[in-house]
């Protein structure tokens, strides 16, 4: 009595939780397989804007199979680029396409994963969404300094800026104020996720980030008439725009290779989907 | 011959020395660090002053787009920083370790002490990051204008950071004063306030003062509150209210650049003067420290 109680409570429920795990293990495995079997360490560091679609890859990888551990690291897209170069890591992460320079320095491999666009975002109590070229590069350099000169509320206006290492500043820099200067007097954060946490509490924000990384706490602008969204950004009617790079010293071998066609497989521009960016396949 | 000598080489066997060398490699492996530390610093910075750019580093402002790489307003954000904590901890510091030491009964400054034990052991990236949720909106409403990421904030986290360091150290000295001195105050009818003021404290000078000077150095020397907390802004600040960066976010910050670049060749010009200000804090916590023990000394 009690043993076929066991069973029907206890034995069945199990078997088929299993059953139901085995396939789902074989449905993911489709794209994943080529890790099979491996085993090692791969490293990645550089741009923040990757973070999150780098993350669940390699969250996906690790599960399937834990001989493999993936690191992952910030610095921006300059540090990413500078230590693969080095041999520190094996895969470079950056927000701007290596400048010919890096390419051949350092023997260089691409790969663009992603598209993403730069998007200009202010806190949601600002009441100004809307801003020419011509405005955002006044209040870049600091000739506009109070919201209330552009139609909003009285208040100062807290420009926001990344170090020069970050593949969305230069980005922004080039296609959005035309190279033009930033005043002294700018706050500077470290990553995109530090960019939304400030321009998220400061209600006379503005500042500048990876348009996948906006979210509710945040307000994009629309610049010259564009919002910067999926599509804007796809069919190149917002401008401020680039491409997500992984970069390998010389061609991707081993892990890095597997890592890096799997963001380029169905799964892995799934994930650049559903983390708000735009896929290149 | 002298270093042999020095650790008992040549004085017959014993189960010391062996022991002694182990020590004596130990301390000369530490304090050796110190020093190939600044040389590679000055090493690296070296071409900076051969090409004379040295003083344009040191004394000018922050606009690689406009090719000018200077520093000052990173030294000013650290002095500013450092100093307006000290200002804010010292008197905070020096008024608990009274209280715990003297003025508490024995069941409360044995919490308290606790307490105190465990903000020693609290990362600083937890003060930094409780400091962006909790200081910095707190700030902005105060200043009215501004983002609340300024010199003031940072100086009020780092301030909390840096406490602990001097109220431990008070603490320990106040611990050591002779009982004797409290009986003679008990006798004479003094307060427990009055022993404190004119026995305790100026018996404590020496502790207090070197408890104030390494807790200037960690000031100096914290990178993630200001980086996180300071707003970075490399222009030359003049009010608390102001952005500001220290000269080691700075490093933080421009570690990425090129090796090759102006950018990261500055790195080594902030490293040598973060060394500077510190081995300058120490010099002088060493002359006053022999100072008060000369005047103790002749007065006895």
């Amino acid at each position: 009595m009690v043993k076929n109680f066991m069973i029907k409570k206890f034995v069945l429920p199990v078997t088929a939780l299993f059953m139901a795990l085995i396939m789902v293990t074989l449905v993911q495995a489709n794209d994943l397989e080529q890790f099979k079997g491996k085993a090692g360490d791969l490293r990645i560091a550089g741009g923040t804007a990757h973070i999150p679609v780098v993350k669940e890859a390699a969250k996906r990888i690790m599960t399937l199979n834990p001989d493999i551990r993936i690191t992952i690291a910030g610095g921006g897209s300059g540090a990413g680029i500078k230590q693969v170069g080095e041999g520190l890591i094996h895969i470079g992460n950056s927000g701007r396409k290596a400048s010919d320079g890096e390419i051949s320095t350092h023997g260089l491999a691409l790969y663009r994963w992603a598209i993403d666009g730069v998007a200009v975002v202010v806190n949601p109590l600002n009441t100004v969404t809307a801003l020419t070229r011509g405005q955002l590069v006044d209040i870049f350099s600091g000739k506009t300094t109070n919201w209330k000169e552009l139609g909003g509320k009285a208040g100062q206006i807290n420009i926001y800026t990344r170090d020069q290492g970050s593949g969305t500043r230069d980005v922004f820099w080039k296609k959005a104020i035309n190279k033009g200067e930033i005043v002294l007097s700018a706050n500077f954060v470290v990553s995109n996720g530090a960019m939304k946490t400030a321009v998220a509490n400061d209600p006379n924000a503005i500042g500048y980030m990876s348009a996948g990384f906006v979210d509710k706490g945040l307000t994009p602008v629309e610049i010259d008439g564009v919002t910067p969204d999926d599509e804007s950004i796809k069919s190149g009617k917002y401008t401020i725009a680039r491409g997500l790079y992984s970069n390998t010293r010389g061609e991707a071998t081993g892990l890095a290779k597997l890592f890096v066609e799997y963001l380029l497989s169905d799964k892995g521009q799934a994930i650049v989907r559903e983390n708000g960016f735009i896929p290149v396949r | 011959m002298a270093v042999l000598q020095h650790i008992g080489w040549g004085k017959g066997y014993s189960p010391e020395i062996p022991a002694r060398a182990i020590f004596f490699l130990s301390a000369l492996f530490c304090s050796s660090i110190v020093v190939l530390i600044l040389g590679f610093m000055v090493l690296t910075g070296l071409p900076l002053i051969e090409h004379g750019q040295w003083v344009n580093i040191l004394t000018g402002d922050w606009n690689p787009a406009r090719q000018s790489y200077g520093i000052w307003p990173m030294v000013l954000g650290t002095l500013w920083i450092s100093f307006t904590a000290m200002a804010i901890s010292f008197p905070l510091s020096l008024g608990c370790a009274s209280f715990i030491s003297i003025l508490a009964n024995h069941r409360t400054a044995a919490i308290l002490k606790g307490c105190v034990g465990i903000m020693t052991g609290v990362p600083t990236i937890i003060y930094a990051f409780a400091g962006v949720f909790f200081m910095v909106p707190f700030i902005r409403t105060i200043g009215e204008t501004g983002s609340g990421m300024c010199i003031l904030t940072a100086s009020l986290v780092v301030a909390i950071l840096i406490s602990p360091t001097m109220i431990l150290f008070f603490m320990a000295s106040f611990d050591n004063v002779p009982s004797a001195l409290f009986d003679a105050v008990a006798a004479l009818g003094g307060s427990k306030v009055q022993m404190l003021v004119y026995i305790v404290i100026p018996a404590c000078k020496k502790g207090i003062i070197t408890g104030v000077f390494l807790a200037f150095g960690r000031a100096v020397g914290d990178t993630l509150i200001a980086l996180m907390i300071a707003g970075n802004a490399v222009q030359r600040p003049d009010s608390l209210f102001d952005s500001a960066r220290t000269l080691t976010s700075h490093i933080a910050l421009v570690s990425a650049a090129d090796f090759a670049s102006m950018e990261f060749k500055s790195i080594f010009v902030c490293g040598t003067v973060l060394y500077m200000i510190t081995t300058v804090v120490i010099l002088i916590a060493r002359a006053m420290e022999h100072n008060y023990t000369g005047k103790e000394n002749s007065d006895e």
